[in-house]
């Protein structure tokens, strides 16, 4: 078995020295790729905190991704068309700085997530996944219906956001902004599970009544565990609609949801880099396979279904061994 | 000072009653053993006090009324539970388990293993991992980390060896001598419970049938509720 602190530093390699032999090779696309893995494996990350660690099976993480998407969407569109946003009482103007959106981005994913918290925490199981599942779809049916920010078609953003001192619409420098914000996250994530609120929420999550006993409130910690999970997920949103620099109602489809389950567990649940290792084969797979037939759905529903009987530690599992190490 | 008082209990899970009234008080720094044979509703009447399970009757913690509260609620207050079975949490490790139940008090991750070097050994070992010996340490020490002014222990010796058994036995003794702490303890072990309990309740059929100072609990008694 290899260390997980090698396979974890070998990916980080790898994720940067991609794109800098495409940098090299003109191949911009492979940039964009490579961006594209980061963004979802941010996205997954977040899951990974409510899924991983509480063992909180959203499907519903869709409705963080697209709100964080959303936050994007509306505040360039009211920037680029040079109208404020109007809340009845009073407006604000859009932006295209990237820091403000993300912050915007944050923001809402986490009220929302403490909202959808609130109301699905007081289940657990297959209640809870209907719960989440319901909320994301609410969200979904309401962006279609929406039609100042283009219902059911979507929104186009004519122009990458801004970020101070760099060009964003260089593809290297994008993709440089979004891996040091992964970079960021995972570093966090790591403090996270081994702070006292993360292991009590792993405890929590082994043995919820033995956690009350010890004077620890599975509930809450469970909520501030979706919370942030949901704010991750949300940033991640926001950063997908910029490099497409478009967003619709997909974004907070219950496919999403699934897909962003499936980075999880193909990486390996609970592992901080199993939703890096997720993403990079994800795309990697939409890419190769996406090129040669239309169904590659098909065999990366055999990986995972391999996955899933063989390797239970996913991928990361498979190379370092099923225990989930915290160092 | 009456730190525990339990009267009139009575508790169900389900539709099934498991107690009846149960009748109980412990001071501040005394040690109650709590006897009977199984399923005569000893370890019901813990769940009860961490409010684990649906119960009635009076049941205050230092002036609290217990069934205000929620279980994690209750547990601040100060009362620490060791359980039946040990169950520590499987997937951290020793260290973690202590931190994840760390609250402010004397007691400390350091303080623990001295009292337990053996756990000092296996810090970075998974709790699952740990001997039955191994977890019944881990369990009293995860409850010693909550900084409790009532040490509940559950069946605490039962299952291991006899070497085991007397490390515990003399870690509770500890714990009396130098803590002051209330300990209620649950055991089947009578010839232990008499040298290191101040006073004893006997539960027959989800009722106190018998409560005393230790030294007057005669083997005619024990013989009739104890079955010892």
């Amino acid at each position: 078995m290899i260390p997980e602190r090698h396979v974890n530093a070998a990916l980080l390699v790898g994720l940067v020295a991609v794109p800098m032999w495409a940098l090299a090779a003109d191949e911009p696309y492979t940039i964009t790729l490579a961006t594209r893995a980061v963004i979802l494996a941010l996205a997954a990350v977040g899951l990974n905190i409510a899924l991983g660690i509480g063992g909180l099976v959203s499907l519903g993480h869709a409705a963080f991704f697209g709100i964080g998407g959303y936050a994007m969407g509306i505040l360039a569109f009211h920037a680029q068309t040079f109208t404020p946003l109007d809340f009845g009482a009073f407006s604000v103007a859009g932006t295209k700085s990237m820091p403000v959106i993300w912050l915007a981005a944050l923001v809402l994913s986490a009220l929302a997530a403490l909202v959808i918290g609130l109301l699905s925490l007081r289940t657990s199981g297959v209640y809870f996944i209907m719960i989440t599942l319901a909320f994301g779809q609410m969200f979904y049916y309401f962006t279609i219906s929406w039609s100042t920010y283009g219902g059911e078609d979507g929104m186009s953003i004519y122009v990458r956001n801004s970020f101070p001192g760099l060009d964003t619409l260089v593809p290297v420098q994008f993709f440089g902004i979004c891996l040091i914000l992964l970079c960021l996250v995972l570093f966090l994530n790591a403090r996270l599970v081994r702070s006292r609120f993360g292991l009590a929420l792993n405890a929590a999550r082994q043995v919820s009544v033995r956690v009350e006993t010890v004077g620890l409130d599975p509930t809450r910690l469970k909520l501030l565990a979706f919370v942030i999970s949901g704010a991750v997920t949300g940033l991640a949103g926001a950063l997908f609609a910029d490099l497409n620099r478009f967003v619709s109602p997909a974004m907070f489809s219950w496919q999403f949801s699934g897909e962003i389950m499936v980075l999880v567990i193909l990486g390996g649940v609970g592992r901080i880099f199993g939703p890096v290792v997720g993403a990079v084969v994800f795309v990697t797979l939409e890419h190769v396979l996406g090129g040669l037939t239309d169904f590659w759905h098909i065999y990366l529903g055999v990986i995972l279904l391999l996955i899933v009987l063989f390797a239970q530690g996913g991928i990361i599992g498979l190379l370092c061994g099923r225990r989930v190490h915290h160092d | 000072m009456t730190l525990l008082t339990i009267s009139g209990l009575t508790a169900h899970y389900g539709v099934s009653q498991a107690l009846f009234g149960v009748d109980l008080e412990l001071d501040a720094g005394e040690v109650l053993a709590v006897m009977g044979r199984n399923g005569m509703g000893k370890s019901t009447t813990v769940k009860s006090i961490c409010r684990m399970i649906r119960s009635s009757g009076t049941l205050h913690f230092d002036g609290h009324d217990l069934h205000a509260l929620p279980s994690h609620r209750a547990a601040r207050l100060g009362i620490g539970l060791v359980p039946e079975g040990r169950r520590c949490f499987g997937d951290l490790t020793v260290t973690e388990n202590l931190i994840a139940t760390a609250r402010p008090g004397p007691w400390d991750a350091n303080r623990v293993t001295r009292l337990f070097p053996r756990l000092g050994d296996r810090k970075r070992q998974r709790a699952a991992s740990l001997s039955g010996g191994e977890q019944q340490m881990l369990a009293i020490g995860r409850a010693l980390m909550t900084n409790p002014r009532l040490l509940l222990l559950d069946e605490a010796t039962e299952g291991l060896s006899p070497i085991l058994r007397q490390e515990i036995w003399a870690v509770i003794a500890r714990l009396k001598a130098e803590t002051g702490m209330a300990i209620l303890v649950i055991d089947k072990s009578l010839r232990e419970l008499s040298r290191i309990a101040d006073r004893a309740v006997i539960l027959e059929r989800g009722k106190t049938a018998w409560s005393g100072r230790m030294a007057a609990l005669t083997p005619e008694i024990s013989e009739r509720f104890v079955g010892v």
